[in-house]
C-alpha cells in the first residue's frame, strides 16, 4: 500500500448525478490511489455504472466534487475530463460498427505521452492484430472487449475505468483479461473496476467499494475479503 | 388502482371537459358576434384558416406525425369544389374509355362534399406511402407528394393552369331559400361548417380512437404489442385530416369564388404549420388562435411585399427556440389547465 | 413506341442525358451535404435551397463589388456560407439539442422563409446574368454530340468533390472520427474529442457544399432568390430514395435521378417535373428504407 497521507489520484466527495428528471447517485465518496486496483461491487441498478459515467461527465447533471490529481473537474465537459488522463472502457463496449478495428482501435487520441505501444497492445491482444481490417462489430464478444480496453492504452490516460469487462464473457477469456489489469496494474496503470463477479475482482483487486440506492455503503481492502464474504453475500444477494 | 384514484381521475377529466365546454362556448359566442365588429370576409376566411389548422393539428398534435404537404388537400378540394361550382362536369380517362359525367353547376354544399371526397381519396393515396416512414422522413415525404399534386394542379386542364378558376359562384341552399351572395349568411355558413369540423375533431380525440392514436404518439412499439394496428390507424387519422382539410379548402374557394395555385403551393403548407407551431402544437383552441394571428398579419402587412415572408420566418424561429407551447399552450400551462 | 425513339436524334438524347448528369451533379452535391449534416446533427436543414442561392449570389456580389471572378467565389462563396452556417449552428441548431428532430426542420424552415425573403425583397424573382468563366466558354464536338466546356466541367468537378468528401468521411481519421460520433457522440467525446466543435463545423461543411453547388449552378441556370426553393424538395425526395444512411448512396442516387429525369424530358416532357415524385413513391412501397438507407 502507498502512504495513506498522499493525495489520491481521484478523489469523489458528495458526487450526485440525474440522467434527466431521475436522480442516480446520491452522494458517493471513495478515493482511488495511484497504482490502485479499486473495484465497486453491487447489485444492478445500485449506481456503479452511473458512478463511472459520472467521472467521466457523461450524465446529465451532476453535484459535488470529483478530484483528479487535485484538480476539480466537477464543471468541465467530458473531452476536458479525458484530455487530464482518465480513459472509460464502458459496460457496452462502445465498439463502433462504421469504423473498422484498426479505426477503432486508433480512434482515442493521445492525450497525455507514455501510453502503450501499438506493439504491446497486439503482445496482449494478438487476436486484434489479425483482424486490423475486419468491421469492428463482427468480432466475438471477447475480442471487441480486448478492443475496447486496448484503445484506451494507447492513449497515456492513467486511471482506466473498466466497467464489467468480464460480462458474458467464456472462462478462458475472462483469465486473459484478469492478466491483462495485474500486467497494467504492473506498468503502474491505475483501474477503477466495476465487477459484478467478485470472485475474478478478488484475482485483480486492491481494495472494494460497495454500492447500493446510489451510495458507498461499505469498502474493505482485498486481504479483508474473507472476513467479509458473509456481508458481501447479503449486499450483493447471492 | 383504488377506487379513489378512478374517482378523482374521472373528476379531473370532468373538469377538464368542463373547461373545454365554457372555452367552446364563449369562442361560439364570441364568432357568431363578431361580424358585427370585424370585417365578414376577413372572418370567413380566418375560419377556414382555423379548420385547416385544427385538421392539420389533428396529425402532429395528436399523432405525432409532422406533414409538410397538407397544402395538396386544400388546393385539390378547393379546385374540386370551384370546378363543381362552376361546371360540373367529371372527365377521368381519355375519349372512349374512362367516366365522363355532366352534372352541370352544382349546389355548394353538394360541390363542397365533392372536394372533401377528392381530398379523402387523396388521402388515402399519400397517406399509405407517408405512413411507410417517421419523423423528418414523413415530413419530406409529404411534403415531396404534394409538391406532385402542384404539378398536377399546374398541368390539369380543369384547374386552368395559372390563371386557376375565378368567378365561382356561391349559390343557393335549401331550394333558393338559404342565398349565399348575402355575406351575413354566407357568414353563418362558414361558422356551421367550422363548427361541424371542429366538433368532429373534438370527438375523435376523445374517442378510444383518439386514446389509441395518443398512445401511438408516445410509444408506437408498445402500442404494436398491444396489438393496435398502429398504420391502420395513422392512416385513418391521416384520411381524416385530409378530408377535414379539404372541407376548409372546398369552403374557401366558395367563400372567396376562386380556386388558384397559391393555396396546392407547399409555402400554404409551411403557414399551416406556422399557425399550429403559434398557437400551440396539440391545443384545442391553438390552431384557431394561430390562424387568426396569421391571417390578420397577412392582412395588415400586405403592403409590405416579401417582409411578410421574413416575418414569418422569424416568428418560426422564434417559436422554435423560444416559444415551443405557442400561445394557448403558454396559458393553459400558466392556468394548469387543458384548453 | 419504336418510331418516337428513332425520331429523337441523337443530338437531343445526349444533350438532355448531359443537362440530367449536370441537375444529377446539384442533386448530389445537395443531398451529399443534407446527409452528412443529417448524421451528425438528426437535423433536416430545410434552409439548404436558400444557402445553396447565397453561394450563388455570393458568386455575384464577387464579381460585381469586388471583381473577383468565377474561381474566387468557387473558393470563397463556400468558405462564407460555411462561416454563416457556424453562427446558425452555433446560435440556434445547438439549443435544440435533446428534443424532437422536427424543430430543426421547423427552425431551418424559417431560416429559409427569412433568407429567401431578404433576397426577394432586394432583387425581386428574376434571375441575374452570372457568364461563364473565359477558360471554359465554348465546346467540343465529341463526335455524337456537342459538349459545352462549362457543362462537362460542372459533372466532372462535382464528381471529384463528392468522392473527394466520400474519401475524407470513410478514409480519413477526421472522417472516423465523424462516423464515431454519428454513431455515439457521448462515448467520442469521453475519449477526449470535442464533439460539439465537429458538429458545429459539419454544419460548417454541409452548407459550404450547397454554396459550392450554388456557384456552378450560377453560369447555368442564372442567379435567383428563388432558386433553390423548388429544387430543395426534389432533394429531399432524392434523400428519401436514396436514404440518408451512406455517402456514396446519396452521391449515386443523386447523378441516377438527375440522369432519369433528363431522360424523361426527352420521352415524356410532361412527366418531368413528376418523375423523381413517382420513382420515390416506387421506392416506398418496394424498399421504405430507401436504395441504400439501413432500416429506420
Amino acid at each position: 500500500m502507498l502512504d495513506a497521507t498522499s493525495q489520491p489520484l481521484l478523489e469523489l466527495a458528495g458526487l450526485q448525478a440525474w440522467y434527466g428528471e431521475s436522480h442516480i447517485l446520491h452522494g458517493v465518496d471513495l478515493d482511488v490511489r495511484a497504482g490502485e486496483v479499486v473495484t465497486l461491487l453491487g447489485r444492478n441498478g445500485a449506481g456503479k455504472t452511473t458512478t463511472l459515467k459520472s467521472i467521466m461527465g457523461m450524465v446529465g447533471k451532476r453535484a459535488g466534487s470529483v478530484r483528479f490529481e487535485g484538480t476539480e473537474t466537477i464543471h468541465m465537459s467530458s473531452d476536458r475530463i479525458a484530455r487530464l488522463g482518465i480513459a472509460l472502457c464502458p459496460e457496452e463496449r462502445g465498439i463502433f460498427s462504421s469504423l473498422n478495428v484498426e479505426e477503432n482501435l486508433m480512434l482515442p487520441p493521445q492525450v497525455r505521452p507514455g501510453g502503450l505501444p501499438l506493439d504491446q497492445i497486439f503482445d496482449l491482444f494478438p487476436n486484434l492484430k489479425e483482424r486490423l481490417s475486419s468491421q469492428g462489430t463482427k468480432l466475438s464478444g471477447g475480442e471487441q472487449q480486448m478492443l475496447a480496453i486496448g484503445r484506451i492504452l494507447r492513449t497515456g490516460a492513467t486511471l482506466l475505468m473498466l466497467d464489467e469487462p468480464t460480462e458474458g464473457l467464456a472462462p478462458v477469456i475472462i483469465q486473459q483479461i484478469g492478466h491483462t489489469i495485474r500486467k497494467l496494474k504492473a506498468q503502474g496503470f491505475t483501474i477503477l473496476l466495476v465487477e459484478q463477479n467478485f470472485r475474478f475482482a478478488s484475482t485483480v483487486a486492491d481494495r472494494y467499494y460497495v454500492m447500493e440506492h446510489g451510495k458507498i455503503i461499505d469498502g474493505f481492502a482485498n486481504s479483508e475479503l474473507a472476513a467479509n464474504m458473509d456481508k458481501l453475500h447479503t449486499y450483493l444477494g447471492v | 388502482m383504488t377506487a379513489h384514484a378512478i374517482s378523482s381521475s374521472a373528476a379531473i377529466d370532468a373538469a377538464k371537459r368542463r373547461d373545454e365546454l365554457i372555452a367552446f362556448a364563449v369562442l361560439f359566442l364570441v364568432l357568431a358576434a363578431a361580424p358585427a365588429v370585424i370585417y365578414p370576409f376577413f372572418l370567413m376566411q380566418a375560419l377556414c384558416f382555423a379548420l385547416f389548422a385544427c385538421a392539420f393539428n389533428l396529425l402532429i398534435g395528436y399523432v405525432g406525425l409532422l406533414s409538410f404537404g397538407h397544402a395538396m388537400f386544400l388546393g385539390l378540394a378547393g379546385y374540386v369544389s370551384a370546378h363543381m361550382a362552376k361546371v360540373g362536369t367529371i372527365d377521368i380517362g381519355s375519349a372512349n374509355f374512362g367516366i365522363h359525367l355532366n352534372f352541370g353547376p352544382m349546389n355548394p354544399l353538394v360541390a363542397i362534399l365533392f372536394g372533401v371526397a377528392a381530398s379523402a381519396i387523396l388521402g388515402v393515396l399519400t397517406g399509405a406511402l407517408a405512413i411507410r416512414r417517421q419523423g423528418i422522413y414523413f415530413a419530406m415525404i409529404t411534403l415531396a407528394l404534394s409538391q406532385m399534386i402542384y404539378f398536377f394542379c399546374l398541368q390539369a386542364p380543369f384547374t386552368h393552369g395559372e390563371d386557376g378558376i375565378q368567378g365561382v359562384p356561391q349559390g343557393k341552399l335549401l331550394l333558393g331559400h338559404i342565398d349565399l351572395s348575402q355575406q351575413t349568411t354566407m357568414y353563418y355558413f362558414v361558422l356551421a361548417i367550422f363548427v361541424v369540423g371542429f366538433a368532429i375533431i373534438h370527438r375523435v380525440v376523445n374517442s378510444p380512437f383518439g386514446d389509441v392514436l395518443k398512445s401511438i404518439r408516445e410509444n408506437e412499439p408498445r402500442a404494436i404489442s398491444l396489438g393496435y394496428k398502429s398504420d391502420q390507424y395513422k392512416l385513418a387519422a391521416f384520411v381524416l385530416s385530409a378530408a377535414l382539410v379539404g372541407l376548409a379548402g372546398a369552403t374557401k374557394s366558395i367563400v372567396a369564388q376562386n380556386a388558384s395555385l397559391t393555396d396546392v403551393h407547399f409555402a400554404m403548407s409551411g403557414e399551416v404549420v406556422l399557425m399550429t407551431l403559434v398557437g400551440g402544437l396539440g391545443t384545442f383552441f391553438g390552431p384557431i388562435v394561430g390562424a387568426f394571428i396569421i391571417v390578420a398579419m397577412q392582412n395588415y402587412l400586405a403592403g409590405f411585399g416579401q417582409w411578410v415572408q421574413v416575418i414569418q420566418g422569424v416568428i418560426f424561429v422564434a417559436c422554435v427556440l423560444a416559444f415551443r407551447r405557442g400561445i394557448v399552450g403558454e396559458i393553459a400551462h400558466r392556468l394548469g389547465i387543458s384548453l | 413506341m419504336m418510331i418516337p425513339i428513332l425520331n429523337i436524334s441523337t443530338q437531343a438524347l445526349f444533350g438532355q442525358l448531359l443537362l440530367g448528369l449536370i441537375n444529377g451533379a446539384f442533386y448530389a452535391l445537395l443531398s451529399l451535404g443534407l446527409a452528412v449534416i443529417f448524421g451528425m446533427l438528426n437535423i433536416v436543414n430545410f434552409a439548404h435551397g436558400a444557402l445553396y442561392m447565397v453561394g450563388a449570389f455570393c458568386a455575384y456580389f464577387l464579381l460585381n463589388l469586388f471583381g473577383l471572378g468565377y474561381w474566387w467565389a468557387l473558393l470563397i462563396a463556400p468558405i462564407v456560407v460555411g462561416a454563416l452556417g457556424v453562427v446558425i449552428e452555433r446560435t440556434m441548431l445547438q439549443r435544440l439539442a435533446g428534443l424532437d428532430h422536427l424543430y430543426g426542420l421547423l427552425l431551418t424552415f424559417g431560416l429559409a422563409l427569412i433568407i429567401q425573403g431578404v433576397f426577394q425583397n432586394y432583387f425581386g424573382s428574376s434571375g441575374l446574368p452570372y457568364a461563364i468563366p473565359p477558360e471554359l466558354q465554348g465546346g467540343s464536338n465529341l463526335g455524337f454530340m456537342y459538349l459545352p466546356n462549362y457543362r462537362g466541367w460542372v459533372v466532372v468537378f462535382s464528381l471529384v468533390v463528392c468522392l473527394a468528401t466520400w474519401f475524407m468521411i470513410e478514409r480519413t481519421k477526421l472522417g472516423a472520427y465523424l462516423r464515431a460520433a454519428t454513431e455515439n457522440p457521448s462515448l467520442v467525446r469521453a475519449f477526449g474529442i470535442n464533439v460539439p466543435l465537429m458538429i458545429t463545423l459539419t454544419y460548417g461543411f454541409g452548407v459550404g457544399l450547397a454554396a459550392l453547388a450554388g456557384v456552378l449552378a450560377a453560369p447555368i441556370n442564372q442567379v435567383r432568390p428563388l432558386m433553390g426553393a423548388d429544387f430543395i424538395i426534389v432533394v429531399f425526395a432524392v434523400v428519401v430514395i436514396g436514404g440518408m444512411g451512406s455517402i456514396m448512396g446519396s452521391v449515386v442516387t443523386g447523378f441516377m435521378l438527375g440522369v432519369v429525369e433528363g431522360m424523361t424530358k426527352v420521352f415524356w416532357p410532361e412527366a418531368s417535373n413528376t418523375v423523381v415524385f413517382v420513382i420515390m413513391a416506387v421506392v416506398l412501397l418496394i424498399k421504405p428504407a430507401g436504395l441504400f438507407g439501413r432500416t429506420a
